[in-house]
């Protein structure tokens, strides 16, 4: 019979542990857990990213539901362990739940330290610790007021830097005169104060806070000094000490921490500690790689080798602040015996240290330039003597022996064992021979294969560099294709970042994101201008300059300059008078060519640039508007005639598809967009070669999308089936929503389908309802501000400097 | 020199271009996005575009028939393209904008 082994605590570190236990000594433990957080494992580290919007939840779960279904364990959500009983060998929650144990590990982390001024307790008073923590600095953040951090260490400016890029104004409260003065200098952190600074976020240094005051919630914060902050979110974010009042309680040694041997084995021989609550040597841990050297040491032991021993490691720590670069690593304090080396660039942000003794380096402070960190933990691990060294070494690895600044050059320089991920501990070797002995060829194989990068992803770009070195061009980065020249981006990680940072203009967008043109390209500009007017369509002003010449002017350019004008005929149907308008126009501006365009309408081309407010005006007299036939936007919803005149119409085809029109026109998309609706599954009007298509049957409507009928031939998916048209509407709206919130610019919907998966489209839209009217009420909202006639806009004025030349010059002027 | 005025700089708007019409054929005066103001023929050396109607980004214009870029300062198509159209001297004097057309005026005379 298998042992029982109950683990208190469900976070990295005994995440990590299973891992290892299951491999090394599979099924020999019947596994338990406790967890009081009602959730599965999850990334801690990547918090930070999640409040400031650059990741969701559901990317930072490490294991998800299924992963402990299919290792059979059992996970108690939101069920904190209120009692151990070392006689009985048991553990009790809070919800009643005794569970007995051979083997217990507690890994019941850490809790955040709290500041006992007075109202520290109020309403609005936060910590930063967990999602839960972090779900409510995203609430307090949708008001935009004003919040104040308390501590200026690493999660404090983590906690402010998301915050800010929430939208709310900023104030950092640090009691010493530094920012992060445990792991820099004070010269770093002035620098790293002024970034924070230039982010818009204010900091106050050796600020002593008094209290906290407000009317039955945080309305101020007010400093030893007088100075008092007006703010209605307080983060805390001062510190953590270990959580071991539950072993206490339990009569287990306790220290700072559970005290443990170096095999995490505490006073109890059948339990052990791990993580942040563990104290191992007289140190407790708070950065990832040393809790996951407890990790492997723990399973190690519980596998039943007696030799794994925890060894002390200097960690480096980095801020994941994006756009702040800072590296800091070991001792870089001051003293007789000590020599340092320091390098300055104020211009370009740079500063670096290294911190000497015995001609071996003992500290490392970068701050702006971070890329010889590894390099430089490499030779602090090693102990290597520099002396030889000594002139060059601040300058970094590539710059010894002579050898060009080359980044890829550096990392093939790099011996095997060097630690390219900090966070796993995972060394150079490990990867390239993972990579060559699997046939590793993308970023996430690599990831799942050796964990390198897959913790707070900062090795990323070394990872990188070394796939291309072990399999040169079968790497190909471009799982992200760049948007354009003008930036590294893709598509999908701009129209995050859109979001997420609440860009609303494209020279913020540039800025932010970093792009290296002053103001883009014929590529990015018109792709920036229609994610920003989908996804701000109350605030976002349309930038004429940043669209196509079509969409500029309204009409359609030809190959000799000349444009063709459609006018919108809804559904497809039309009458005498409008007939008689059209020919009218035809003969009033010699328009030399009309046709009947595929989409059930007719086109007047080969009008000159001049003359189009004036066709405009004479439709718009006979009531016609822009068909949009030039739009990445609705253009046609192609009809038959349906059970109106034909025998065998099932529903009203026509009056739906005209009413589909009328519904969504004006609005823009990603790509063209072309919808058809056939009254039966004789299917005249070919919707199943459309965008979005219906066929309409006896007991309803069925509703196809992603068909094509141009540069590629391809069938319509079946997305589902509906009773009434009402319905339709609103899955075909949602539908469009979705692909334009998620599409790419000039993207058609079947490229978009297939990229996304056809399941998941049918699950969001079929499935989910509440989904399905959150996109259905984000179009209507959108179509507010886009159904606005362009024609007769212009008719009455508007762009007119497009319709006419600055200025004629004739032959008498230029031959003066 | 033959300066001909063909309006104000306020006349053109940012990142755009505006035509002025001569009797041999269309020149395309643009504005960038820092103000500064080139002319060059609105005829695309590919296949003639107008590149007046064209997405201005630096100093370049995208034509609008088949994507050239071509360069407002030397007139020369970007990139793997090769090809090239007139630049014409443009000043500015305070807001008010002079091509010019010495060469256009000699051949027409």
């Amino acid at each position: 019979m298998s042992e029982r082994l109950v683990i208190i605590g469900n976070g990295m570190a005994p995440g990590r542990m299973l891992e290892h236990l299951l491999e090394q000594a599979p099924g020999r433990y019947t596994v338990t857990i406790f967890n009081a957080e009602p959730r599965v494992n999850y990334d801690r580290i990547m918090l930070s990213p999640v409040l400031s919007g650059e990741k969701a939840y559901e990317e930072i779960i490490i294991h998800g539901d299924g992963w402990y279904i299919a290792n059979n364990i059992t996970l108690y959500k939101g069920h904190k362990i209120v009692a151990i009983d070392r006689t009985a060998k048991t553990v009790t929650s809070d919800h009643g739940v005794t569970e007995p144990y051979d083997k217990l590990v507690i890994a019941t982390g850490s809790v955040p330290f709290i500041i006992p001024v007075p109202g520290h307790d109020l309403p609005g008073v936060l910590t930063y610790r967990d999602l839960d923590d972090v779900q409510a600095m995203m609430l307090a953040a949708q008001s935009r007021a004003k919040a104040v951090v308390i501590g200026g260490g690493l999660l404090g400016l983590e906690a402010a830097a998301g915050l800010n890029a929430q939208g709310m104004d900023v104030t950092v409260l640090h009691v010493m005169p530094t920012l992060m003065e445990r792991q820099l200098d004070p010269a770093a952190g002035y620098l790293l104060q002024r970034a924070v600074e230039q982010r818009g976020i204010k900091v106050i240094t050796k600020a002593n806070t008094q209290a906290i005051t407000g009317n039955g919630k945080v309305g101020q914060v007010e400093l030893a000094d007088g100075t008092i902050i007006p703010a209605t979110l307080v983060v805390m974010a001062v510190g953590i000490r270990p959580n071991s009042a539950l072993a206490k309680q339990a009569g287990i040694a306790v220290n700072r921490g559970i005290v443990v041997d170096a095999g995490m084995r505490s006073n109890d021989p059948d339990i052990y500690a791990l993580g942040e609550c563990a104290e191992v040597n007289g140190q407790v841990y708070g950065l990832v790689a040393p809790l996951y050297e407890m990790a492997r040491v723990t399973a190690s032991q519980l596998a039943g080798n007696e030799a794994a021993a925890f060894v002390h490691m200097d960690t480096p720590t980095k801020l994941k602040v994006t756009g702040i670069d800072l590296f800091s690593l070991g001792d870089f304090a001051e003293g007789e015996d000590r020599q340092e080396i320091v390098l300055r660039d104020a211009a370009a942000g740079v500063y670096k240290r290294l911190v000497l003794k015995d001609d071996r380096i003992i500290g490392t402070v970068l701050y702006g330039e971070t890329a010889d960190g590894a390099w430089f933990n490499d030779l602090k691990k090693k102990q290597t003597d520099i002396s030889e060294m000594r002139d060059t070494l601040i300058f970094g690895q590539s710059y010894q022996g002579g050898a060009p600044l080359d980044p890829m050059a550096a990392v093939a320089a790099l011996p095997d064992d060097a630690e390219i991920c900090g966070c796993n501990g995972v060394c150079k070797g490990k990867i390239t021979g993972a990579i060559t002995a699997k046939g590793l060829t993308s970023l996430d194989d690599v990831r799942a294969h050796t964990k390198a990068s897959a913790s707070c992803g900062s090795c990323t770009g070394l990872v990188e560099k070394l796939m291309v070195l072990t399999i040169g061009d079968k790497y190909n980065p471009a799982a992200v294709q760049p948007m354009c020249g003008c930036t590294t981006l893709g598509h999908d990680e701009v129209r995050r970042l859109i979001i997420a940072k609440r860009l609303k203009t494209i020279p913020a967008v540039m800025q932010e994101l970093e792009w290296t043109t002053s103001c883009g390209c014929a590529k990015c500009r018109p792709a920036l201008n229609y994610y920003l007017v989908c996804d701000w369509p109350d605030d976002y002003a349309d930038d004429y300059q940043s669209r196509f010449i079509n969409e500029r002017v309204h009409a359609n350019i030809q190959k000799d300059g000349t444009y063709s004008v459609v006018p919108r005929m809804w559904g497809g149907v039309t009458n005498a008078a409008e007939l008689r308008a059209i020919a009218d126009v035809v003969d009033k501006f010699e328009i030399p060519m009309v046709k009947v365009t595929g989409g059930q309408r007719i086109d007047m081309l080969g009008i000159r640039k001049e003359d189009l407010p004036a066709v405009w005006a004479d439709l718009g007299q006979a009531g016609f508007v822009s068909g949009h036939a030039y739009a990445k936007g609705l253009r046609t919803v192609k009809t038959c005639v349906g059970s109106d005149w034909c025998r065998f119409g099932t529903q009203d085809s026509t009056g739906f598809g005209v009413r589909i029109e009328k519904f969504m026109w004006g609005s823009w998309t990603p790509a063209k967009v072309k919808m058809a609706v056939s009254g039966c599954p004789r299917n005249c009007a070919e919707a199943t070669c459309k965008d979005v298509g219906v066929i309409c049957v006896d007991s309803g409507y069925e509703i196809h999308f992603a068909g094509a009928a141009g540069l590629d031939i391809k069938g319509t998916e079946v997305l589902g089936m509906v009773k009434t048209e009402d319905e339709a509407l609103e899955h075909i709206v949602a539908l469009t929503q979705m692909y334009r919130e998620q599409g790419r610019y000039l993207e058609r919907i079947y490229k978009w389908a297939k990229r996304i998966g056809i399941p998941e489209i049918k699950r969001q839209i079929m499935d989910d309802g509440e989904k399905r009217k959150a996109y259905y009420d984000r179009f209507v909202f959108s179509q507010k501000f886009a159904q606005v006639d362009p024609w007769s806009e212009r008719v009455s004025g508007k762009d007119k400097h497009e319709f006419r030349p600055m200025a004629s010059v004739g032959f008498a002027q230029a031959a003066e | 020199m033959n300066w001909i005025a063909i309006g104000s700089i306020s006349d053109i708007p940012r990142r755009g271009a505006r035509c002025v019409a001569t009797p041999e054929g269309k020149i395309a005066v643009f504005r960038t996005a820092d103000d500064q103001v080139y002319a060059i023929d609105d005829h695309c050396p590919h296949r003639g575009g107008p590149l007046s109607q064209g997405i201005v980004h630096g100093t370049a214009v995208t034509c609008p028939l088949h994507n050239w870029v071509i360069s407002l300062e030397t007139g020369k198509a970007l990139g793997a393209d090769e090809g090239a159209v007139r630049t014409i001297p443009v000043r500015v004097e305070g807001e008010r904008l002079f091509i010019a057309l010495e060469a256009l005026a000699s051949r027409a005379a």
